[in-house]
């Protein structure tokens, strides 16, 4: 099934190199189009029970008791509370704060927070069956907005209930550089919760061996991640757990750190019925109970000189983490680092705060708080623009980053800075505007605008963080000849099983079927760190990369002693495995781990320096027409330009990038998370909408590549930057459509409504 | 009950309530897992099957509705190992990634261009709209599909 377009010249180059650069078809790509794939709902162990969890009702309280009701048959279910609990009752991450379950006597946090569980033989059962269990609670005050918590009058967390606060300086005093300027632009700009909305909900199955073994295996991203935690809250050395990942649908950071919650109950339940413990959220539950996009509220002044470029900016963010700390300090971290934009200036100020409430803790999801932050830098780029009637993509590229220029936290771009390329990449294709724009437009007609966005993204851990986690993975040559990639990155549809077998088999220089990937199972793989980030390709694939050479290199040599230097790798590496055979491990394995590029410093006390090891950089232009009786937005047009420094995989990244636009998309007008007391209260798919195929343009893709040194054949992170930019050209072209400024998302018809017509709305 | 249904061209019979859903006895009594609950309310299509030439969601389905009808489900599309035209294009232009929602949308995808090969992409999107994936904004999905449905057309017109 090799593409057949090329020729032969080309396959013969494809089979020595391994296919880097080529769309080969994917390798689970079979597996899943014809229903073989196995995801965890579709496993099944002898002996199996299915899970529910009990929740609590209210958003704070303190839990008096959990009781049965009397006249309910109990006989074939197993009921397990905090008391089971053999070692820490915490999820283990930033902060041990929050437990598995919350205990008798312990405080309730949120609304659908876990305080039993039940397993059942059928799964209607086990569901039935919550619904008899009693809980009884006494209520306390509880804060459901970001303006409560900063008022601090009920405290949650220390004295102001701020989880984690950040400050970047960069040049003079703030004040005064906004004075000397010649215009200040500012605005607030609101950005709502975002559901993952993966259509795989969250599931695992756990099961304990007659060693008092753990085994869990799921739907998760980050096997280690949940090791970690599990061996905090179960009590186990690193060999009492093992975590197995499954086929994944879809994870888009929902399932970076909740699954060691689930993992936990699973592991908890199963423990005490003795048999293994299957726990598949229903949908419902899944987006009631899960983390999602943390709400921002950011405030934004820009400061200009008359002729167009930027003077100061000051960035205020407050993101919302929810009832627990969870991820919430790195998103803020993320959040701010992103908060001046891809821009030149010389006195920059942002201040970050994350807060504490009684909603469901929110969490990791694409973008990791950049498209918070990216929201509201571009609306402001938008208005100034406008305001000194310049065109739009003109305005970023005199005041763009380039190579050579310093960012906000200090750091001077030496290499891979695409920032010239994205914008002439859209400004070419761009044409002409459509008609009909702007206040001036017959009120009757289709109201079109056009709305335009340029943005970056650190791809990697932030500052040192790399070299913390100092991710490893191996790549080994069997005994039959093949070869096996093992890291703990795991595919969660973006692509990693096929991008890593094509730089594995590209650095061993053996044909791509020679190779494989070892299951995700911390039994099997060495801790590459998780998969998030936008590190999968550039970090890991780096280290798979390293790996694979050196094996190569191993292998040259054993053949040179054997008199076989001539022979082709996969010759070489077939002979040297017959010969290892006798040998104890029987196999050939090199291990590589994560080195920093040199000259990326960064200190966490002043938060200065480099960020980010390399940023993609991309530009997007969105066409829309406004409904002028309904105030629908549709999108006409979408272009993407996105530098991702080498395309390992070209039609992956395309799909990459058109996966997160068209979530940035939703986000900018249909999807909404409502919450009433701190309950999602439109917790199903039929509410909580997500765009469809009928709601989605022909999404225009331009792939930019400009190599980073330092990444695999040249490449860096593509996972989140799609999802940053495209919300503010969508509220940028509405602007453009309507001459009304549209500084909140999601941009609904009725929010329209309002901003138009506020009397017919009332 | 006793149900009488042609599974995959393959006539079955079994015991089940009629009002259990038909997705989970394709899932749990048939061991047909291909098909996906994503949301079990009818919403995102992972679970769609052919029954007796239309796209249902088995979600919304009572089993008892399909005694003495016939299902098509994603385990019926290859012939063998040779993939259904869908089944290829969807693998050949990444058109799958996480996977979960590709059993159903390759089941209709497939109903669609058996019925309509000449559909226009707008068309394509339109019919394959009670589909959702979450993973690709849709457009490598009707690159895919649009290709599979010019292959038939071509061979149709031999
Ligand atoms: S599971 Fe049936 S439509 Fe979603
Ligand atoms: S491929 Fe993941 S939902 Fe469609």
């Amino acid at each position: 099934m090799l593409s057949t377009t090329d020729g032969q010249q080309n396959s013969r180059r494809a089979r020595n190199e391994g296919s880097v650069g080529r769309s080969i078809p994917r390798v689970d790509g079979v597996a899943k189009v014809t229903g073989r794939a196995q995801y965890v709902d579709d496993l099944e162990l002898p002996g199996m029970l299915y899970g529910a969890t009990v929740r609590s009702q209210i958003a704070r309280g303190v839990l008096e008791s959990i009781t049965l009701d009397p006249d309910y048959d109990w006989t074939d279910i197993v009921l397990a509370t905090a008391a089971d609990i053999a070692g820490n009752n915490v999820i283990a991450l930033i902060e041990n704060d929050q437990p598995a379950l919350v205990p008798i006597g312990g405080e309730i946090q949120h609304v659908d927070e876990a305080v039993a569980l039940l397993a059942a033989p059928d799964r209607r059962r086990a569901r039935e069956a919550v619904q008899h269990v009693r809980v009884t609670t006494t209520p306390l005050p509880a804060v459901f907005s970001m303006e409560e918590a900063l008022s601090g009058q009920i405290l949650l967390h220390g004295d102001d209930n701020v989880f984690k606060s950040f400050l970047i300086r960069k040049g003079g005093d703030i004040e005064a550089a906004m004075a000397g300027a010649d215009l200040v632009i500012a605005g607030t700009y609101r950005t709502p919760a975002q559901e993952q909305m993966y259509i795989e909900p969250q599931g695992m199955l756990a099961h304990w061996d007659e060693r008092g073994r753990c085994h869990i295996i799921g739907s998760l991203q980050c096997p280690y991640y949940v090791h970690k935690a599990m061996k905090v809250l179960l009590d186990r050395d690193d060999d009492g757990v093992v975590i197995e990942q499954s086929v994944t649908g879809g994870g888009f950071g929902g399932k970076e750190e909740y699954p060691s919650m689930i993992a936990a109950h699973a592991a908890i339940i199963a423990r005490k019925a003795g048999c293994p413990v299957k726990l598949i959220y229903d949908r419902d539950e899944d987006i009631a109970a899960t983390t999602k996009r943390h709400p921002a509220v950011i405030e934004h002044r820009l400061g200009l000189y008359s002729d167009g470029t930027i003077a100061a900016i000051d960035v205020d963010v407050v993101i919302d983490g929810g009832a627990y700390v969870t991820l919430s300090p790195v998103v803020l971290s993320r959040a701010i680092l992103h908060a001046s934009g891809p821009y030149r200036a010389g006195h920059v100020r942002v201040r970050g705060r994350a807060v504490a409430t009684n909603t469901p803790p929110h969490g990791a999801f694409r973008g990791f708080g950049a498209p918070q932050t990216t929201f509201a830098y571009e609306r402001q780029m938008a208005k100034a623009a406008r305001a000194l009637a310049m065109d739009p993509l003109e305005f970023r590229r005199k005041n763009m980053l380039r190579l050579g220029d310093t960012t906000a936290t200090g750091q001077t771009l030496s290499y891979s800075v695409g920032s010239a390329k994205v914008l002439d990449a859209v400004a070419r294709v761009a044409g002409e505007q459509t008609v009909g724009s702007g206040v001036d437009a017959d009120p009757a007609a289709v109201h079109r605008g056009r709305g335009v966005s340029f943005y970056y993204h650190g791809a990697g851990f932030t500052g040192r963080g790399e070299v913390h986690l100092s991710g490893r993975a191996a790549v080994a040559l069997l005994p039959d000849g093949r070869f096996e990639v093992r890291s703990s990155s795991t595919d969660i549809g973006q692509g990693t099983l096929t991008i890593f077998s094509q730089i594995a088999a590209t650095a061993l220089g053996v044909p791509l079927d020679r190779v494989s990937i070892a299951d995700q199972s911390t039994r099997h793989v060495p801790d590459s760190g998780p998969t998030v980030a936008s590190r999968t390709c550039m970090v890991v694939g780096r280290v798979v990369d390293v790996a694979a050479q050196k094996l190569r290199a191993r292998i040259a040599d054993w053949a040179e002693g054997n008199d076989l230097a001539d022979k082709p790798t996969a010759t070489q590496a077939a002979m040297m495995a017959c010969d290892m055979a006798g040998t104890a491990s029987g196999e050939v394995c090199e291990t590589a781990q994560y080195e920093h590029p040199p000259g990326i410093e960064w200190d966490d006390d002043t938060y200065s320096g480099a960020a980010y090891p390399v940023y993609g950089w991309a530009a997007c232009l969105v066409d829309v027409a406004v409904d002028p009786h309904t105030y629908e937005v549709a999108v006409e047009r979408c272009v993407h330009a996105v530098d991702v420094g080498k395309a390992i995989h070209p039609i992956i990244v395309k799909g990459q990038i058109e996966g997160g636009t068209l979530q940035a998309l939703g986000w900018a007008l249909l999807e909404n998370v409502v919450y009433d007391g701190g309950r999602v209260a439109n917790a199903s798919m039929t509410n909580c909408i997500v765009p469809t195929f009928a709601d989605t343009p022909e999404l225009e893709t331009i792939i930019v590549e400009e190599p980073y040194p330092f990444g695999p054949h040249g490449a860096k992170g593509v996972g989140e930057i799609p999802m940053d930019g495209p919300a503010a050209a969508v509220a940028s072209a509405i602007e453009d459509a309507l001459g009304v400024p549209f500084d909140e998302l999601p941009v609904l018809p009725e929010v329209i409504e309002r901003k138009l017509d506020p009397e017919s709305a009332s | 009950m006793k149900i009488q249904a042609e599974i995959n061209g393959e006539m079955r019979e079994f015991e089940s309530s009629p009002w259990r859903r038909l997705l989970d006895v394709l899932r749990t009594d048939l061991r047909l897992t291909g098909t996906k609950e994503g949301c079990g309310e009818g919403e995102c299509g992972a679970c769609t099957v052919i029954v007796d030439g239309r796209p249902v969601d088995s979600c919304l389905v009572a089993v008892g509705q399909i005694d003495g009808r016939s299902v098509r489900t994603v385990e019926g599309l290859a012939d063998g190992e040779i993939l259904h035209d869908v089944q290829d294009a969807l693998v050949r232009f990444g058109g799958t990634q996480c996977g979960i929602c590709t059993p159903g949308i390759a089941v209709c995808a497939a109903h669609v261009i058996e019925r309509e090969p000449g559909a226009s992409r707008e068309r394509l999107r339109e019919l394959l709209s009670g589909n959702i994936c979450r993973c690709t904004g849709y457009q490598l999905i009707v690159d895919a599909v649009a290709d599979a449905a010019a292959r038939r057309l071509a061979r149709s017109d031999d």
